[in-house]
């Protein structure tokens, strides 16, 4: 199937943008514009605003139409979707398959204070309603807090003899996630610990499939919550004590 | 004004309460000084610049006192036996020092004779910090200064970058501008120095950027006729530092907590209570005005449930501030607009928050924060929860009128969404200009009982905070839900009991200053 974006009619295809000139609000700004929305695909591109921001900026918004479309059948995403699954049908499955008390290690790492994402998934209290991993039988949660270094985290789940890594990362500016991240991995290689532990990042900007991309087994965005993470977890650790029989 | 018909015996306990709180904190201060605060010593003095490591020569300077004794008696005093031993005025101890051929005194100089010697450079220090706040009050004796004061935030890492956006802000309507520091800074032991162009999240606070930016918005205050106010962080492990810098550079405002380094960076809590008492001297002395971050508790805990926290530690603030000659009108205590706005009449609740506040601080620059937390990718309704947040602060006469973005939960501000909110509040203080005056609130009606209810719970949480102790309440999570041990998290090391024959010859200068 073919689609393209919904106006008011199947197919008109339009949208709207807007966006910021470096320039005076004059008659060029706005064919500017107009001759950009073009240059980026917009059919009739209809300039319906400017304003002056300033002397040296103009800010426009523009509606038109698309001229593509996309075939739905050419779509391919890995999709993630973990089993949903209660705290009780989780933590009778950590009984009968894993017969064992699983350890969570999280933090917010690197220079990030942000700490309500990873406490919304570990805290006993949980967020909107879904409780936390404290909450859990047979799920041992120690949440590290915030600006916590990699070389600490590191220490800390050696320590702990971690089960699961949670990393946190709220703060993207410049790709300073990124590279946190990624120093991670590496650290845990070079000790030799990556394979032991099931390795999860989250936050706001965080995507399953950017997760993977960085070395992670697992990543968590917005609107998911400890048991989401858990039932993954504990899935892969049941698939990782079968596989080495 | 008085819409919500407050008992004033209970805000007078509160008051009572959080001096006592206070009071206890001061008498540990007293006893103590830090590595901070004595590098702020040496800033005032005069002594700037970095080795060529790029270490700045006040850590230099006074880790070198480390080595050698401890803090507890004062760089001032070593600095002085190094004059008087080598015979030099500070300009040219500073080039031999920093060449190698000067080493700081092995033994410090007399009280007295400190006094005597750094004399000339203490003189100096504050007479430059007496002249831009002769310079300020002139700007603004000029322009006057707005009812509600327009507040939007710079943060492109590249101070470069951010004077173009500050200045075109300032042209569309913000009265005040704040550069947002770059993540991680409040963790160095250091300041760093010189023009930077790379930071995350916003931009590193130097003594030069602070410079650089002061000048852009002078500029930009002649074209539009108004005085634009300058905005920096001073929370963190230099916070005396940045006072001390901000003093020099003409600084308007300084985001100065007394607890937000402890809970939300994990900074020691006797280092972040000496550190933030000097520091808020100098803010008194120079004029600055303070703005406190009880707001950020909200971003942590629940709104509603957690509201009479703010209003606590607002009281706490309030004495802290009293204690470092802070008078009211240099108390920008902070509140937010950080209901979760699927809750019914929560528009209401954020009313009597704010009005609440207005009416127990009535002379203080109240800083109104607006909904962040429960912003999400929707710019859309993020428009409209600003346009309510806009709204609240017209009908309860807020100060400084902190500006919400359309694009908080996705990236610091452009300046498209920069120039979007200021319209915003513009429009709506048009609309609504004289809407405080038309109304008044029903006894008994959500607004009155609400307001109560979280007037009430701050006292008897701060009655409790005084009987065990702030340090205690600290360690027991009793605000933003955080604990934090007493001997925990950073820059403890950098505390020292003081000697019986500690001077800081700056202190004992401003505090003459308003006997
Ligand atoms: C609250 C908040 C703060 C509070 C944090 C308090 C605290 N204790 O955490 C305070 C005020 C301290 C703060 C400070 C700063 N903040 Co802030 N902050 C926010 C705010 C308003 C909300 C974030 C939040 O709590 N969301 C709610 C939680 C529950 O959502 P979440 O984190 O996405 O978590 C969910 C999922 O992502 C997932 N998840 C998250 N982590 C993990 C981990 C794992 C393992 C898993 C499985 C899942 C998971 O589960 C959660 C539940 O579903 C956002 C704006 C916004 N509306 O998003 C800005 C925001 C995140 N902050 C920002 C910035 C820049 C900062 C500062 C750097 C500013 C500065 N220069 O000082 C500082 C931080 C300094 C530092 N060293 O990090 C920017 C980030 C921009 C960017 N993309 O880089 C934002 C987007 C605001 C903005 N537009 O500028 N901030």
């Amino acid at each position: 199937m073919n689609i393209k974006p919904y106006g008011d009619t199947l197919q008109d295809g339009k949208v709207q943008i807007s966006f910021t000139l470096p320039i005076a609000a004059d008659a060029i700004g706005l064919e500017a514009a107009r001759q950009l929305a073009k240059k980026m695909g917009l059919i009739d591109p209809n300039v319906v605003h400017q304003e002056k921001l300033g002397d040296h900026f103009s800010f426009y918004i523009v509606y038109g139409s698309v001229g593509v479309s996309i075939d739905l059948n050419d779509i391919h995403v890995e999709t993630f979707e973990t089993p949903t699954m209660t705290r009780e049908e989780i933590e009778q499955l950590i009984e009968t398959e894993l017969d064992r008390e699983l350890v969570f290690v999280g933090a917010s790492t690197g220079t990030d204070a942000h700490t309500v994402g990873i406490d919304a998934i570990m805290n006993m209290k949980g967020f909107a309603g879904h409780y936390g991993l404290e909450r859990y039988k047979h799920i041992k949660a120690v949440n590290l807090g915030s600006q916590v270094a990699n070389e600490e985290f590191v220490r800390q789940a050696k320590l702990l003899k971690a089960d699961v890594l949670l990393v946190s990362q709220t703060v993207t500016q410049k790709d300073i996630h990124l590279k946190n991240l990624v120093d991670l991995v590496e650290l845990l290689e070079t000790e030799q610990m990556r394979k032991d532990v099931v390795l999860i990042a989250g936050g706001a900007r965080i995507t399953h499939e950017l997760a993977k991309e960085l070395g992670y087994d697992a990543g968590f965005g917005p609107k998911k919550y400890a048991e989401d993470v858990a039932a993954y977890a504990v899935l892969e650790l049941i698939r990782r004590k079968k596989q080495m029989f | 004004m008085n819409k919500l018909n407050l008992d004033q015996k209970t805000i007078e306990s509160c008051r009572i309460h959080a001096n006592a709180i206070a009071e206890k904190i001061v008498r540990f201060i007293d006893n103590h000084t830090t590595v901070s605060v004595e590098r702020s010593i040496l800033r005032l003095l005069g002594v700037d610049g970095v080795d060529r490591y790029q270490v700045p020569l006040v850590n230099r300077l006074v880790d070198d006192c480390l080595q050698q004794r401890n803090c507890g008696e004062g760089i001032s005093r070593y600095l002085a036996a190094s004059l008087k031993n080598t015979q030099r005025n500070l300009a040219d101890f500073l080039v031999a020092y920093q060449a190698g051929k000067a080493t700081l005194a092995k033994d410090p100089a007399s009280v007295e004779e400190t006094l005597a010697i750094l004399k000339p450079w203490i003189d100096q220090g504050l007479k430059k910090i007496q002249e831009q706040k002769e310079l300020r009050n002139h700007w603004i004796n000029t322009y006057g200064t707005a009812k509600t004061q327009i507040y939007v935030i710079v943060a492109t890492g590249n101070i470069h970058e951010d004077v173009i956006q500050a200045q075109a802000a300032a042209r569309a309507g913000a009265d005040i501008i704040a550069v947002i520091r770059s993540t991680g800074q409040s963790l160095l032991d250091y300041v760093p120095y010189g023009i930077t162009t790379e930071g995350f999240g916003g931009t590193y606070a130097t003594q030069a950027n602070f410079r650089l930016m002061r000048q852009a918005l002078d500029e930009v205050s002649k074209d539009v006729g108004r005085y634009i106010r300058l905005v920096n962080y001073a929370s963190g492990l230099c916070m005396p530092e940045i006072a001390a810098m901000a003093a020099l550079e003409r600084l308007d405002i300084l985001l100065n907590d007394s607890l937000y380094g402890i809970i939300f960076r994990d900074i020691n809590m006797q280092r972040t209570f000496i550190d933030q008492n000097f520091s808020r001297l100098i803010n008194a002395y120079a004029g600055i005005l303070i703005n406190t971050g009880e707001d950020n508790y909200l971003t942590t805990s629940d709104a509603v449930e957690e509201a009479h926290t703010v209003l606590a530690s607002q009281f706490i603030n309030e004495a802290f501030a009293k204690k470092a000659h802070l008078s009211a009108s240099l108390m920008g205590l902070g509140h937010a607009f950080e209901i979760d706005p699927e809750i019914e009449n929560s528009f209401l609740f954020e009313i009597a928050q704010a009005e609440m506040a207005r009416e127990i601080f009535p002379d203080a620059p109240l800083k109104y924060m607006p909904p962040t937390k429960h912003i999400s990718g929707n710019i859309f309704r993020a428009t409209m929860q600003n346009a309510l947040f806009n709204l609240a602060t017209v009908m309860t006469d807020q100060s400084i009128h902190l500006l919400g973005m359309m694009t908080e939960a996705i990236h610091t501000p452009f300046l498209s969404d920069r120039f979007l909110a200021i319209d915003s509040a513009k429009t709506i203080q048009k609309t609504a200009k004289s809407f405080r005056e038309a109304i008044d609130y029903r006894e008994g009606g959500v607004i009155h009982t609400r307001a109560r209810e979280v007037l009430q719970k701050a006292k008897l949480l701060l009655g409790d905070v005084e009987k065990t102790g702030l340090f205690n309440a600290l360690e027991n999570g009793v605000f933003a839900g955080v604990k934090r041990p007493f001997q925990g998290g950073k820059g403890l090391e950098g505390v020292y009991v003081k000697d019986k024959d500690y001077v800081n010859p700056i202190a004992l200068r401003m505090e003459e200053f308003f006997r």
